[in-house]
């Protein structure tokens, strides 16, 4: 039932997670925004941190998902997507570039949309700490 | 097949047993017993209506029954629902209340579901936190018109054991037909039924190392149970379900179930030995909630939940073990497991539940290697969710305010 993507995603992610971005920043740094969304009563929860610099960039990502593998290996691609891109190209990352990437069935698209959510969170975060 | 996986659910499914399938291989081809036990007028008939006999002693010696008392189906689900349908049907003029519990197996609850729609009245009884219905909470919900009640022997989720011998003896005093679903118990517990006040009690081939697509209902014959058939075409079995005989899969069953009476207390006390190795090698992992209690279970089913990790993804990273997950995530439901929900578990444990069950063929060896490997994996998961890191912060999760989408 899962691609072959996100079994390998969820594999790498799992043996080897401080390649892959796994961890935290300081959420009450400057330069750092924070997302999460979700519930442990959906079964899935996503914390997503960016670290952003001057011209509004994202220079670092690190994440914790508490999910299924297809919740994990969509942190993965969102992370790959988000590192290296402003703050307004983030913001337009659609679910459906995750969930496409990953051949999602259909009853795991809600992994993807939580991805979109957490990057949402996470930027809006970081501009109330810049406003 | 890849060697290296090991076969864990054995409370989904049993492989067959080699002696079992060699039975049933004398009964397909032309010099085998082939024929139409229902053939009355030559001797291929003959044969296979005497092996198919054979084989309903067989069942009925392992749960101390009258062989005139066993009643073929497709599987226990097919048993269930003649059972609960059947005996509904048949007593309406009696009343229309059926009681049963809401972590029985779907087999009876979506039976239970139809009947509601069809007018019957049904009472959901709530278990006790290890998964036991007690005789006490069916008491308080019997009614004038309660004509049924309906209790498994063994949760297939928990393993969790029922006291059917205190309930038959009050449903057997209160003329309530009593309903047992057997289908995790045969070769598991011991059944005597000339003593136990049961009146239908359904069985499953498959989960007793014979084929899937064969299962039994016992219908008690003193006293004497009546039930309206589900399906007419011929009135085989005494008119109580309709349709040839599938002679192979009898034999098979009945071969499973004459094993399952000569070496039972031998695979059993040999599986609690490594349930017990199993339990000793994980019950140290932090934060593991064993679900149902160690009292009242029978121990080739083991269901625990990890904290702060979810069940689907642990099963994923188990990529090498076979186990099921009361997470449903798999289904559009996104819901977790009902038993564990009705037991009351906070939701991240009902999320996280794995339910191990051990069999015939379960070794030493795969234990241990299992019980390695859950460690490994259940620490990587950790370190990937950030519900761990809330915990381990001390925070309070019940008063977080969750972003649900």
């Amino acid at each position: 039932m899962y691609s072959r993507k996100v079994i390998q995603k969820f594999e790498e992610t799992l043996n080897n997670p401080s390649a892959h971005n796994v961890g935290r920043m300081d959420a009450n740094a400057k330069n750092v925004g924070t997302g999460m969304v979700g519930a442990p009563a959906c079964g899935d929860v996503m914390r997503l941190q960016i670290e952003v610099d001057d011209q509004n960039i994202i220079t670092d990502c690190k994440f914790k998902t508490y999910g299924c593998g297809s919740a994990i290996a969509s942190s993965q691609q969102m992370i790959e997507m988000l590192i290296g891109k402003s703050l307004e190209e983030a913001k337009n990352i659609k679910d459906r570039e995750i969930a496409d990437l990953l051949e999602l069935p259909s009853i795991k698209v809600h992994c993807s949309v939580l991805a979109e959510d957490s990057i949402k969170k996470a930027i809006a975060d970081y501009e109330s700490k810049k406003a | 097949m890849n060697r290296n996986l090991v076969y864990f659910d054995y409370a989904a499914t049993c492989p067959v047993d080699p002696r079992v399938a060699a039975k049933m291989q004398d009964c397909l081809l032309i010099d085998g017993t082939f024929g139409n036990p229902a053939s009355r007028s030559h001797e291929f008939g003959w044969k296979a209506d005497e092996a198919v006999e054979k084989a309903r002693l067989h069942v009925a010696n392992l749960v101390n029954a009258d062989s005139r008392e066993i009643v073929w189906t497709s599987g226990a689900t097919e048993s269930d629902n003649l059972a609960i349908k059947g005996a509904a049907k048949f007593y309406k003029d009696r009343g229309n209340h059926i009681i049963t519990s809401k972590i029985e197996h779907k087999a009876v609850l979506d039976p239970c579901r139809q009947l509601e729609r069809e007018g019957f009245e049904i009472t959901y009884l709530d278990p006790d936190e290890n998964g036991v219905i007690s005789l006490e909470n069916i008491q308080k919900h019997v009614k004038d018109t309660t004509i049924l009640l309906s209790i498994m022997h063994i949760n297939n989720e928990l393993g969790a054991v029922n006291d059917i011998e205190k309930i038959g003896k009050y449903t057997r005093e209160n003329n309530i037909i009593f309903h047992v679903d057997a289908a995790q118990s045969t070769g598991k517990l011991h059944i005597d039924l000339s003593k136990l006040e049961v009146d239908l009690m359904s069985f499953s081939g498959h989960k007793t190392y014979a084929p899937k697509g064969i299962g039994a209902l016992y219908v008690s014959r003193k006293p004497r149970v009546r039930l309206e058939a589900l399906i007419h075409g011929g009135g085989h079995e005494r008119g109580f379900r309709a349709g040839t005989l599938p002679t192979h899969q009898i034999v098979g069953m009945g071969e499973a179930y004459r094993i399952a009476a000569e070496e039972m207390d031998q695979d059993n006390s040999r599986i609690a030995k490594l349930s017990e190795i199993f339990w000793n090698e994980i019950s140290g992992i932090e934060e593991i909630y064993l679900n149902g209690s160690f009292e009242n279970k029978v121990p080739n089913i083991t269901n625990v939940s990890f904290a702060y990790i979810e069940g689907e993804s642990l099963i994923m990273a188990l990529k090498d073990v076979a186990v099921s997950s009361g997470s449903a995530c798999t289904s559009a439901s996104l819901e977790p497991s009902y038993v564990l929900r009705a037991l009351g578990r906070a939701d991240e444990l009902a999320h996280s539940s794995i339910r191990f069950s051990f069999g015939r063929f379960t070794t030493e060896d795969e234990v241990l290697m299992v019980a390695k490997t859950t460690k490994k994996v259940v620490n990587q998961l950790r370190e990937l969710s950030p519900l761990w890191d809330m915990y381990k912060d001390g925070v309070d999760l019940e008063k977080v305010e969750w972003v649900t989408h």
